[in-house]
């Protein structure tokens, strides 16, 4: 029967392989108790919010240890970002977070210019501003929706966000011209400039999307059961985030007042007026409320850049093809995820010789398995989805 | 005799059945064997009504629930989308049906069969019109939790025998649930029963007769000479008490942790295809139906319009079709619950059940078979309902 588990060892290498053969490939920090039960959830499972893999040992239905297993979606975009020319690169930022890409493109952006001290246009500057929160508000939407479905709705706050993201992406679509993956910020401005009728209609989303977001609470924030099963579950105290380094709007919801637009400001966000919505509690509920607030505040920013736009260049004098010099830069903004980072390093060639990114749903995603722990299985459904992770960025 | 004597009789048996009957063994036909065709005749029809019932109760809820949610919802296989659950058994008919290779065999196969089986029993006994039944059992209501109890064991059976952990943790989920909802909910059922000091539903539904404060629903209702006081505080508990153990006991939202589709994928449904789901879907729908038909039998006067006697006795052949309104309409509370509510967890439900709803079921036994005793020692004063006096 032994020849039969490993075919393609031959048998006399075997006995020093042993067992031991799939250790390192296999689950880390698996509880050894055989009255557990080891529930396989994934990476085909409906609310893993795609190919993600958690292996979870559970005594009844109380989760006792919760392995994590990336890697399903790995397309390699690192090292194909160091083949490819710096504007070739922003295609793949596209790929990354797939919910709210323009929040890559621009983190990409921004490091290029950090690197080769591009000078982007005042115009850029803001319509990078409008189309980065509109994105931030479409990926929230996805966010609130999707969490709705995990908690066990039948997915009516879904197709009550989804509604709104379909006007949010019918507005994205005028400047960039697609629905999906617009590479739209790049290196010294933005692709396109905004039609004229894209102003209008902005300010008539921006006049009923308030009371839209009032409808959401109506179906979740008050919600009875929606309150019990969010509040208390999945608390990240602030240490724990800290120490694992989470950011965005699950941080910020455990109290740690920390928003890379405000403490680190980059393009113009310090000339608008808005506040950066913090709440303490850390569970579930809190993660929920925060990405609400932050829609609310995006509101807010892009009601003063849709009014005070000026006129002129989109984009700065680029060469037809970019070579920085030497060196190396780092940038990060605040994306619906949490903190986008771009680490570059140039050799002075057309091609990055380093293209590191810093995804905030991985980073975030690293403290699920201690967070989970002690949790009933249907809570750590719920927490998986308050942590709003897109795939496409955790493997990349 | 003539029609005004006939249609007076107000009675589907008297004015029906029994001249049938009477007709037929006067030509000479042995008594059981009338009593057999009239037994497969009410089986066929109930079978029937349940199909056509399953088949718009589906399609009311697609609808409604995408209005709810801003969409459309079906509406392109026949009239308004009407045809479309029909191509949808069609489609589920035609699938082939997959066991596991692991599964226990007997027991994936039984488990469909002995859901549908216990649901289709429960509709033996609902009183559809004045002498309008399959069967009217004088333990109606013992009828009711009994069959009420055989679809926990089918999920669990079909959660045990699909080998397969989710299905496994949605037949555990199962029996925590019944049994947490069983209880508050044969309580609650003997509210009714005390009302009308009766537990065959014909008779629950005739002490519900007359006009709208008779029903149990409004009870207990006082009265200042002839002017009625309806202080429906046990009737309403104990109707949105057994509508929400229905809701439990039918695994729809807020308490479908059986299916969970968001932890479990589909719990003890995972596991089955074709057919064999379609009985799962059926037993499930037909159970929906029935918790709408029982709770407006128990509580809200059954086939009785609330209008008063002379009114119910001048259209009493259209009376089936009210108990039909009422239990539709409780029937789309349902759909709205399921587009606006989460799943609870659990471990919730069971503290729901337990902590909150069993003090309170008992309560209201305590306190309607104390109404009860009023009635009949204060008589005009206090009074619950006709079927007490």
């Amino acid at each position: 029967m032994a020849d039969t588990l490993i075919p393609g060892i031959s048998a006399d290498l075997r006995p020093e392989l042993g067992d031991t053969i799939f250790e390192g490939f296999g689950p880390q920090g698996v509880v050894d108790d055989e009255n557990l039960i080891t529930l396989n959830l994934g990476p085909q499972h409906p609310s893993t919010h795609g190919v993600f893999r958690l292996i979870m040992q559970l005594q009844g239905e109380t989760v006792v240890s919760a392995i994590p297993v990336m890697g399903y979606l790995h397309r390699s975009t690192e090292k194909l970002g160091e083949a490819r020319t710096y504007v070739q690169g922003t295609v793949l930022t596209d790929r990354m977070d797939y919910l709210s890409p323009i929040t890559s493109n621009w983190a990409y952006a921004l490091a290029i210019e950090r690197l080769t001290g591009l000078v982007v246009p005042e115009r850029a500057e803001f319509l990078r501003v409008i189309t980065g929160e509109l994105s931030r508000i479409q990926s929230h939407l996805i966010a609130i929706g999707t969490f709705g479905m995990d908690v066990g709705t039948y997915g009516t706050p879904l197709l009550y966000a989804l509604r709104e993201r379909e006007t949010v992406l019918d507005l994205l679509a005028l400047p960039t011209g697609v629905r999906m993956n617009p590479s739209y910020i790049r290196y010294g401005g933005v692709a396109r400039d905004a039609p004229p009728e894209f102003f209008p209609q902005l300010d008539r989303f921006l006049r009923i999307f308030p009371s839209k977001i009032d409808e959401y609470e109506a179906i979740l924030t008050d919600n009875e059961v929606f309150r019990n099963r969010t509040i208390g579950v999945g608390m990240i105290p602030p240490e724990v985030a800290r120490a694992y380094s989470v950011t965005g709007p699950i941080l910020r919801a455990s109290g740690i007042d920390y928003d890379v637009r405000r403490a680190e400001p980059y393009s113009i966000y310090d000339r608008f007026d808005w506040d950066v919505p913090v709440r303490y509690n850390g569970d579930c509920f809190d993660r929920y409320m925060m990405r609400v607030l932050e829609m609310r505040q995006s509101t807010r920013i892009l009601q003063q850049a849709l009014d005070s736009i000026p006129e002129g260049d989109i984009r700065a004098k680029l060469p037809k093809v970019l070579k920085p010099p030497k060196g190396e830069a780092y940038a990060r903004i605040e994306g619906p995820k949490g903190e986008i980072g771009f680490y570059l390093v140039s050799d002075g060639t057309a091609n990055p010789y380093r293209y590191n990114v810093r995804p905030p749903s991985f980073v975030n995603l690293t403290c699920l398995s201690q967070i989970a722990v002690g949790h009933k299985l249907a809570d750590a459904v719920v927490i998986l989805g308050s942590f709003d992770i897109v795939m496409g960025e955790v493997d990349r | 005799m003539t029609f005004v004597e006939w249609y007076t009789q107000a009675d589907f048996w008297l004015a029906v059945g029994k001249p049938i009957h009477d007709w037929l063994v006067g030509l000479g036909v042995p008594g059981w064997l009338v009593s057999l065709v009239y037994v497969a005749i009410g089986a066929a029809a109930i079978l029937g009504i349940i199909t056509v019932g399953v088949i718009i109760a589906i399609w009311a809820e697609r609808r409604f629930i995408a209005r709810l949610q801003d969409r459309l919802g079906p509406n392109r296989v026949g009239k308004f989308g009407l045809l479309q659950s029909v191509a949808d058994a069609l489609k589920l008919l035609a699938k082939e049906i997959i066991r596991p290779e692991q599964a226990d065999a007997f027991l994936h196969f039984l488990a469909p069969m002995l859901i549908l089986g216990a649901s289709l029993m429960t509709w033996a006994i609902i009183p559809w019109g004045p002498g309008l039944h399959v069967t009217d059992l004088n333990v109606g209501v013992l009828y009711l939790l009994a069959f009420g109890a055989i679809p926990a064991l089918g999920v669990t059976i079909a959660g045990w025998g699909s080998t397969n952990k989710y299905s496994l943790f949605g037949g555990m989920r199962a029996v925590v649930q019944y049994v947490s909802y069983e209880v508050p909910g044969a309580i609650v059922l003997i509210v009714p029963v005390l009302l009308a000091r009766s537990m065959s539903l014909q008779d629950i539904v005739q002490a519900q007769s007359g006009p709208l404060w008779n029903w149990f629903f409004f009870q207990p209702t006082f009265f200042i000479g002839p002017l009625p006081i309806p202080i429906p505080i046990v009737g309403i508990v104990a109707f949105v008490y057994y509508i929400i153990a229905g809701l439990a006991e039918t695994n729809r939202t807020p308490f479908d942790h059986v299916e969970a589709d968001s932890e479990l994928t589909g719990g003890f449904t995972t596991e089955y295809s074709g057919m064999q789901f379609a009985l799962f879907f059926l037993a499930e729908y037909a159970n929906s139906i029935a918790v709408g038909l029982l709770a407006s039998t128990l509580f809200l006067g059954g086939y009785h319009t609330g209008l008063g006697d002379a009114f119910d006795n001048l259209i009493w052949p259209l009376l089936p079709g009210v108990l039909v309104t009422k239990a539709a309409l409780i029937f789309l509370v349902f759909v709205w619950v399921r587009g606006t509510l989460p799943r609870f967890r659990y471990d919730q439900l069971m503290q729901f059940a337990w902590k909150r709803m069993l003090p309170v079921s008992l309560a209201l036994v305590t306190l309607s078979a104390l109404f009860a005793s009023l009635s009949s020692l204060l008589g005009p004063i206090v009074r619950l309902a006709p079927g007490i006096r």
